[in-house]
């Protein structure tokens, strides 16, 4: 891992990606790394586009400022793709992924022509398989930590059911499924190219 | 030797308000400020303060039951933003005038209109006339520390002024990053108790508060208040003293970064210096001597300290995240400028106006600052001393 990473969320509004970013800096800082874990607040509505970042690096981070050339993008809402220009300063040997069951060429086509990694992955279904309710956040969140290599997959597992009890303290019957989620989902991810 | 977590600048207050258990807080919900007697009243009704919140209708309120409390001779604390600090105003001054060191924690918000929610220093700058001690942090974990060091200050018998805590609304109150806590019961006799000197429940000692104060002597307690925040500074590197003792993390009145050999220095307040760091710790790879002045104490002013602190640079930026609509440059600017002047200091000086409502600010931003210095140690010329940065070009 480079000394620090830099990750950039896109999203709707209502899923989740703000708790997934804060969730992946609590993780990572589990780890023993430096992490900053934000949300860029607008006019924030059900739907609208979201945009969240995490820092995670070895030493300090004393930057305060939104990201403008990710390591890593993370798409929750392939609707997003053509609307928002999700590739804008990714850097072409890091990587997006995308919550998606779209093929390549319209990949492709719709990121500009970006040369780095692709990944994709079908979160609504791993979701509905799992959850029984459509959360992308918590397949993502899993997506993310394996293409990015944040932590070992165990430790990322043992870690987040200590997030999720702690999270859900008040409806425990969820936990099973959002762990399920993240093992299936770290499964899942597949390099498109 | 301290505990490791992450916190948002807010969860960072409200934990240290809940490890300093002040006996009264007063506040009401204003973005981005909203959380942090939103946790304090979980802690109150959990129990693990024994604090008596006070859920007013109105920040009006707020200030004004924090200055009854306080005259009452209780310990007592806020929070606020922007328009919550614009409905304390008149309250603002009451508590200063009447020697209430109550302490405040500010997360910085660009005051309206047209509205807006994001982080800029204007609410900061409307009182910064008004007598309370105004301290700046870079940091969750600043601002954590300040208000830990804010009570010893703020009520040490020399001083007796209420003090505020800025940070920057969103950019840190709502970012999560690493922090160091200290524990509680450290914290609890780093604080002490309070022991107000005259106070209004003393039935020993039966006094008034606040009444008519005429021609014959409205001026000498301005006089008084103005010793008062004179005395301050002395105090407040005292208690940093201690504080180091106690956490190994060094506080002074501003922070030099880099500043020592500079030939360009940037002066800027909150989360700004962060960048600002990193942009100098490039240049200086290139062999550029940039350097950063991180003002931590705004009120009182520093300002010998800072004359002398900047007397050797050849050039200076002042970065202000607020226009005072003067047409003159922002109220950190000013201030820079006319401590230079007074300490017979002749450094080129140019004021940029940034960040305003929120705007970003970019490593790319304070590289083009310094950029700019560096033209003007060229000739010693300024064309245009009041500059913006980040403002969209005109079409």
């Amino acid at each position: 891992m480079n000394d620090m990473i830099e990750i950039r969320w896109h999203g709707r509004g209502g899923q989740g990606a703000k708790t997934a970013s804060l969730l992946l800096a609590d993780a990572a800082f589990n780890t023993g790394k430096y992490i900053q874990g934000f949300p860029e607040y607008g006019p924030e509505r059900m739907g609208a586009p979201i945009t969240a970042y995490n820092r995670i690096s070895n030493t300090p981070i004393r930057i305060h400022s939104n990201i403008y050339d990710p390591d890593y993008v993370v798409v929750v809402d392939d609707t997003l793709l053509g609307v928002v220009d999700v590739t804008a300063g990714l850097k072409p040997d890091g990587a997006i992924v995308i919550n998606t069951t779209k093929d390549i060429d319209y990949l492709r086509k719709v990121l500009k022509g970006y040369t780095g990694g692709i990944y994709t992955i079908d979160a609504r279904k791993v979701s509905m398989e799992t959850l029984g309710k459509y959360f992308p956040n918590t397949p993502m969140l899993a997506a993310i930590v394996k293409v990015a290599n944040i932590m070992e997959e165990d430790d990322f597992l043992k870690d987040m059911e200590g997030s999720f009890k702690h999270k859900f303290a008040k409806k425990p019957e969820v936990i099973d499924g959002n762990m399920q989620a993240l093992k299936v989902a770290l499964k899942e991810v597949k390099k498109l190219a | 030797m301290g505990i490791r977590e992450r916190l948002s600048g807010n969860e960072a207050a409200a934990t240290a308000m809940k490890q300093i258990n002040p006996d009264v807080v007063a506040a009401f919900p204003i973005t981005p400020s909203t959380e942090i007697p939103q946790y304090f009243s979980t802690f109150v009704a959990n129990g693990t303060v024994d604090t008596e919140f006070v859920a007013v209708e109105s920040e009006h309120s707020a200030m004004s039951a924090c200055v009854g409390a306080e005259a009452a001779g209780a310990r007592a604390m806020t929070a606020t933003s922007a328009n919550g600090l614009s409905f304390m105003w008149e309250m603002i001054y009451i508590a200063s005038s009447l020697r209430l060191p109550i302490v405040m924690s500010l997360v910085n918000r660009a005051v309206s209109g047209p509205l807006n929610i994001h982080c800029d220093h204007s609410d900061a700058m409307g009182v910064r006339d008004s007598g309370w001690i105004m301290l700046f942090s870079e940091t969750n974990q600043e601002a954590y520390d300040n208000l830990i060091m804010a009570h010893r200050i703020a009520e040490n018998k020399d001083v007796l002024l209420p003090l505020m805590v800025c940070q920057d609304g969103f950019i840190t109150s709502h970012s999560i990053e690493n922090i160091e806590l200290i524990e509680d019961d450290k914290v609890k006799e780093f604080v002490g108790t309070y022991k107000p000197e005259h106070y209004l429940l003393n039935d020993k000692e039966p006094i008034s508060i606040g009444p008519m104060d005429v021609q014959a002597y409205l001026f000498e307690h301005k006089h008084e208040q103005a010793e008062a925040m004179r005395n301050t500074k002395k105090v407040i590197l005292e208690v940093a003293k201690d504080f180091e003792k106690m956490t190994g993390r060094k506080y002074e009145l501003f922070e030099k970064y880099k500043t020592e050999d500079a030939d360009i220095v940037v002066v800027c307040m909150n989360s700004t210096a962060g960048t600002s760091k990193v942009v100098v710790d490039k240049l200086r790879e290139q062999g550029i001597k940039a350097g950063l002045l991180k003002v931590r104490v705004f009120r009182p002013f520093p300002v010998d300290e800072i004359a002398e602190a900047l007397g050797n640079a050849k050039a200076i930026a002042v970065l202000d995240k607020a226009d005072s609509l003067n047409g003159a440059g922002g109220a950190l600017f000013t201030d820079v400028t006319s401590a230079m002047y007074v300490n017979k200091k002749q450094v080129p000086t140019v004021s940029y106006i940034y960040g305003i409502g929120g705007r970003d600010t970019t490593e790319k931003e304070i590289d083009s600052v310094y950029a700019d210095l560096q033209e003007i140690v060229k000739d010693g010329r300024v064309e245009n001393p009041y500059r913006y940065l980040g403002l969209k070009e005109e079409k």
